[in-house]
């Protein structure tokens, strides 16, 4: 507790006078308590999480499911066929589609029509940031991109801003298509936009993302900004790609072909 | 001054309870919305994620905005023909600003948390200016109008200090489409809506639409009461028209210029979509069409001088821009920007019933605020005329 009584006093004695009662009080008080959480020991910390898809990897029909599942399960995601109304936070498009900009008529064809991976880029200057009008996505300040399905108003704004159509609108019940619930994980209501949220619950716990958890070695995770973490050590010994990188949102999600 | 708005004849209230009824079945629509989801209840899915109620948006507060140009040459330029039609400019701005205000409300997909946006104030999002503008808005053509309109009903000038709010007001009306296109202008990967030109153009065709508008709101007052906003000032709303309609065709030039010579795929794709259709898609090319038909028959109907001076000529050339501009900026400019999505498919985009009956109901309410305040200026300028020169008003 770093408030002191006098500061306690002073917040509580001002609301009432400006006749905010409870409130405003506490709020102020919040903010202080806020930063100070303490994170649980075993949390995983970094400057700037990334991810690089190793696609090579990616073998079987069953490589991508497995990955993909283990989001969506955990995730409460619900199953909705109707790709008009479907609501997904990792899955796959063909290179053609994942890459329209870098899409060569020439390539092999088995990249050409290969699936590819697609979730948020947990972009480090991100468009759908800065258009929400409630704060309900935001930035951590280890870079992963936040959405608050409870404060989301539904106004669907930082899905037009979203360059990579990384995030579904709940455009039907999603209660009603959840095959099986995870009980440590709430579900959504109708009327918000979901996304990938990189597991920060998992990483605040000390684990890793359940895609990269679930992936076999395929999607590589860590640090960008330490100079030895895996992440940094596989992008300098391959070539990779990014979705989109001219728009300059900075996607951090990078790919291995 | 309101209880005019309760004094009328059955013609009055039979389209007074039209108008409540549809904001009812609106108002159920909305709830059915609520209730089923709007994945049922819309056209809209993950790939077009805004439709019908943006575009409403969109087009109304270019309705609301183009006020000023009534405002101005009566404030600034002493425009004494304009003197009877301002009133009804600062009028319909606030029933513009009541419907565009409330398509942005009944997108949200948690209507109860829409207060956030004033709770938790966050001035990088484009919607937080936009509800600032357009609330200021309304307010200031409230006071400005109210104050002025008391003002005559006394007899008296208006009071001197209601002046800076006027000025304000001016300043205010292209603030509030400049902060709309920035909704769309400031996006990236929507290389549609990504053009510098877009408030500029948003101007210009709420320049066109709204003056339409106001030519055909006075031909009404002038059939259904004994207040004539004067041919003087229609004949020079049609002439703003023209110019603003002009402009904006030039725009649409300029931008399919830039899209095709360039021949930068993104920026062709959604005016391909729009004009001829993509991948086997053509849900909007009927209607886009018909705007682009709309705009030239408006066009031909305003340049010559005999159609613009002949009133029934000027009527059916203020309802094609009028509505040729609606539906290009109130229907198609929005799912536009969404087609082909972030990876390059194409999902198209019609209105459901539903959605359309909601927007009716957004409607409804607008142009019931419009009647009553209108009623209330009618009855005030009526009396006044006869008051002070004791004949029935003179058409100039």
């Amino acid at each position: 507790m770093s408030i002191s009584r006098r500061e306690f006093l002073k917040i509580a004695g001002a609301s009432i006078i400006l006749g905010f009662g409870d409130i405003s009080a506490i709020n102020a008080l919040e903010k202080v308590e806020g930063t100070q959480v303490l994170k649980d020991i075993k949390a995983l910390k970094a400057k700037r999480w990334a991810m690089v898809i190793d696609i090579k990897k990616f073998k079987t029909e069953e490589d991508y499911k497995r990955v993909i599942d283990a989001c969506h399960r955990i995730h409460n995601v619900p199953h909705i066929e109707n790709p008009k109304h479907e609501v997904k936070w990792i899955w796959t498009e063909t290179y053609e589609h994942a890459f329209p900009d870098i899409e060569y008529e020439y390539i092999p064809e088995d990249i050409k029509h290969k699936p590819f991976i697609v979730l948020c880029n947990h972009c480090d200057n991100p468009a759908c940031v800065r258009v929400c009008p409630v704060k309900a996505t935001f930035k951590r300040e280890d870079g992963i991109v936040m959405q608050d399905m409870h404060r989301c108003i539904g106004c669907k704004f930082c899905m037009a801003a979203c360059p990579f159509g990384a995030r579904s609108y709940n455009w039907l019940h999603p209660r009603d298509y959840i095959k099986e619930e995870n009980r440590e994980f709430p579900t959504r209501t109708t009327g918000v936009v979901e996304k990938c949220i990189l597991c920060y619950w998992r990483i605040d716990k000390g684990l890793p993302p359940a895609c990269v958890e679930a992936s076999n070695g395929a999607l590589i995770f860590g640090d960008l900004a330490d100079p030895n973490s895996e992440v940094r050590r596989v992008l300098s010994a391959n070539y990779v790609i990014r979705r989109k990188a001219e728009l300059g949102t900075k996607p951090m999600v990078y790919y291995i072909i | 001054m309101l209880e005019a708005a309760i004094k009328g004849r059955p013609r009055y209230w039979g389209w007074v309870l039209f108008l409540l009824g549809v904001i009812i079945i609106g108002f159920i629509a909305w709830l059915r919305e609520h209730h089923l989801g709007s994945g049922l209840t819309t056209g809209l899915s993950r790939d077009v994620s805004w439709g019908l109620h943006v575009g409403q948006l969109t087009f109304f507060v270019g309705v609301a905005a183009s006020a000023v140009m009534v405002v101005l040459p009566y404030y600034l330029h002493n425009y004494k023909a304009f003197g009877r039609i301002t009133i009804m400019g600062e009028f319909l701005a606030i029933c513009a600003v009541v419907i565009s205000m409330l398509s942005v409300f009944v997108i949200m997909g948690q209507p109860a948390r829409v207060w956030n946006v004033l709770l938790h104030p966050t001035p990088r999002s484009v919607i937080f200016w936009d509800l600032l503008v357009l609330m200021v808005y309304l307010i200031l053509n409230a006071l400005c109008g109210w104050t002025v309109l008391s003002a005559e009903r006394k007899d008296v000038p208006p009071p001197k200090w209601i002046k800076p709010f006027i000025y304000w007001a001016i300043i205010w009306a292209p603030s509030i489409h400049t902060v709309t296109a920035f909704l769309y202008a400031g996006l990236p990967g929507r290389a549609h809506w990504m053009t510098a030109l877009q408030a500029a153009h948003f101007l210009a065709t709420a320049f066109a639409a709204g003056p339409c508008l106001l030519i055909i709101l006075s031909m009404i007052a002038r059939k259904v009461s004994r207040f004539d906003p004067g041919s003087i000032a229609i004949q020079t709303l049609a002439k703003i028209a023209t110019y603003a309609l002009i402009i904006h065709i030039f725009f649409i030039g300029l931008e399919f210029f830039t899209a095709f010579y360039s021949q930068i795929p993104d920026h062709m794709r959604s005016l391909q979509y729009l004009y001829v259709g993509l991948e086997g898609h053509k849900e909007l090319v009927p209607v886009m069409w018909t705007s682009s038909i709309l705009a030239v028959i408006g066009l031909f109907l305003l340049v010559i001088p005999a159609t613009r001076r002949n009133e029934n000529s000027l009527a059916i050339a203020a309802l094609a821009v009028f509505f040729s501009i609606w539906l290009d900026k109130g229907f198609t400019f929005v799912a536009g920007g969404f087609i082909p999505n972030p990876f390059e498919r194409v999902t198209g985009y019609w209105p459901a019933l539903n959605e359309f009956l909601v927007a009716a109901g957004v409607w409804a309410i607008g142009f019931l605020v419009l009647t009553i305040l209108y009623k209330v200026a009618v009855s005030i300028k009526e009396e006044m005329v006869f008051d002070k020169y004791g004949e029935k008003q003179v058409r100039t």
